[in-house]
């Protein structure tokens, strides 16, 4: 079996509308290479064969008829944390393995009225909760450029299923660089959207002042597709900003003749990898011969950002894990005699180790007498970091950075310490925290044939200059036709 | 700040959790290493700065209050764990009632 003949999204969609290819076929050709490769890259939870192939008619007779538009028929996966109406939505947890949604998220009806096919839900660290996808309680995800390395997480199973060629491109979500973290480490674009710019309406929620959805691409191109049809105000969600939506696409080509590029010295720190070092340095000269102009910058209060985003996250993930409580859905320990028993026996069973390790932190940090001294401090430090922020980007247009400090890292290298694997997310962190965009696009490859991703920084709805600094970059280091030998064989 | 066995087992109630002694073991390690680790934030002067709750420059969302009627009722009865006629079911509340 071979690569796949359409590298991107864009590509695909051209074929589509021109006849050349049916979304059937497509869609027939995908399914074909999850059964013959996921049993080893193990990205999805769930596979849902026939729906898809009925999706991939529908959009066929719409494509015939002239109805299309530029998604009509395009496969797709979603992270199992956004609900598709009737498919099992299981956030990687026990405590919900027997949820089925009775109905979609706002991004998933978006899709639909678009005719995209579903392929299925993919793996992820339990309630989003990870950098590795090794916290599922389903199975652990690998990394296909080296099977025995972690995909990233907590978005791993989308990124993998990307990266292996399992599905053109996925929704994932990111409250502390679960989109852009595991692009990096598995060599695709990962784009996480200004905080608001997406609808949360029918994600479960993790972190609420930090979570946002996504797309995940084998191009920035692809992802602007995608963010074109997923962005936008919705009534059903309270925080979803009401504003216009451009296309995301337009000006791409304009290059960055005159672009202002920040690199904050706070991100090139010890402990970095030297390839990782050294292939973000290349990918800011290339930058630079493409005319943009190279701004170096401070992030002062970046050292504090890990600090922080486990108190907020952590505080709020305790109060929105509150609601499992064996009632209404999900699991729950029969054996209990009394309610509250019930309530307490179905949560120690429902919840992994690190999502109990989280509330328990969450709830502490929440509790009378530490709230002062942890909460209100992180969320004034929330402010001071924000603030950093908003004096870079009077001096640029974006900021450059590595998206990782390190490569992929070995199966099972870091569980047993979660400070460690907290470290890994040490340069996305701050832009959930300050609600920026933020895109990861891969730059490179170690001499192992480990990927390395390049991350961009906006401002607040500065998406299409993010989207224009990445593409331009992409456009000097081309990289979608670039697949693990895994899919080849 | 570190906390000890008593204030592990205090935040698990809070939390509603039931910790085994090895998990209780484990936690207290656990959070107070964390906890170490964002002590460096008190080394922040953070005197009269404003407190970041979100990051959205809109402060309420108002829109009217109008009925939709969701039709698939069933379906959400269909997720109980245990279930009676519309009704979701639960163990006893006082606990004194399931020993009688």
């Amino acid at each position: 079996m071979s690569l796949p003949a359409y590298h991107t999204v864009r590509d695909l969609s051209r074929a589509l509308q021109d006849g050349a290819v049916s979304s059937t076929e497509i869609t027939r050709e995908y399914l074909d290479r999850i059964d013959r490769l996921d049993s080893q890259v193990k990205a999805y939870l769930y596979v849902d064969p026939d729906g898809a192939m009925a999706m991939a008619r529908e959009a066929d007779t719409l494509i015939r008829k002239g109805e299309a538009s530029p998604l009509t028929g395009v496969p797709i996966g979603i992270k199992d944390v956004i609900c598709i109406e009737g498919i099992p939505n299981t956030c990687g947890s026990k405590i919900l393995q027997n949820y089925v949604p009775p109905y979609s998220a706002t991004v998933i009806e978006k899709l639909k009225s678009e005719h995209v096919v579903f392929l299925g839900k993919l793996n992820m660290d339990e309630f989003a909760m990870g950098s590795s996808t090794e916290n599922s309680r389903f199975q652990v995800t690998r990394n296909p450029w080296d099977l025995e390395r972690i995909p990233g997480g907590s978005s791993g199973g989308s990124a993998a299923a990307v990266a292996a060629a399992l599905s053109p491109a996925a929704l994932g979500t990111d409250t502390g660089g679960s989109i852009r973290q595991p692009a990096a480490l598995c060599g695709i674009v990962g784009l996480k959207p200004t905080y608001g710019r997406v609808s949360r309406f029918g994600l479960v929620a993790f972190a609420s002042s930090l979570d946002q959805i996504g797309p995940m691409t084998r191009s920035v191109w692809d992802a602007a597709m995608l963010l074109n049809v997923i962005a936008g105000h919705d009534p059903k969600d309270s925080t979803s900003m009401p504003r216009e939506v451009p296309d995301y696409t337009e000006g791409l080509e304009e290059g960055v003749k005159g672009m202002r590029i920040g690199i904050p010295d706070e991100y090139f720190i010890e402990g970095i990898d030297p390839e990782v070092e050294k292939a973000v340095r290349d990918a800011i000269e290339a930058l630079k011969d493409g005319g943009a102009e190279v701004v170096r910058l401070s992030l002062p209060h970046t050292e504090y950002a890990i600090a922080t985003y486990y108190i907020i996250a952590t505080a709020e993930a305790s109060s929105n894990l509150a609601r499992y409580d064996g009632v209404r859905y999900g699991y729950r320990e029969a054996s209990a005699k009394a309610l509250k028993e019930m309530y307490e026996k179905t949560r120690s069973e429902g919840f992994g180790t690190e999502v109990k390790r989280r509330i328990m932190l969450g709830t502490y940090v929440l509790s009378a007498g530490y709230y002062e001294a942890y909460y209100r401090k992180a969320q004034q430090v929330r402010t001071l970091i924000r603030r950093d922020f908003a004096e870079a980007f009077e001096k640029c247009d974006v900021i450059m950075t590595p998206t990782t400090p390190t490569p992929a890292f070995r199966v099972g290298e870091k569980t047993d310490d979660p400070l460690q694997m907290y470290l890994s997310d040490i340069f996305t962190i701050s832009a959930n925290l300050a609600g920026l965009p933020g895109i990861s696009v891969p730059c490179g490859w170690t001499q192992a044939g480990l990927p390395i991703g390049v991350q961009f920084l906006g401002a607040t709805f500065s998406e299409p200059i993010v989207l224009r600094a990445a593409y331009s970059f992409e456009k000097r280091f081309p990289f979608a036709d670039r697949y693990p030998d895994l899919v080849a064989r | 700040m570190a906390i000890g066995r008593k204030e592990v087992e205090h935040i698990a109630t809070l939390a509603r959790l039931s910790l085994g002694e090895e998990e209780k073991a484990r936690l207290e390690k656990d959070l107070n290493a964390i906890l170490g680790y964002v002590e460096k934030l008190s080394a922040l002067d953070t005197k009269g700065v404003e407190p970041t709750s979100h990051t959205l420059e809109i402060t309420n969302a108002f829109r009217e209050d109008v009925l939709k009627p969701f039709e698939k009722g069933e379906k959400i009865l269909g997720n109980a764990p245990a279930k009676r006629e519309t009704f979701f079911q639960v163990p006893p509340i006082a606990e004194d009632v399931s020993s009688t």
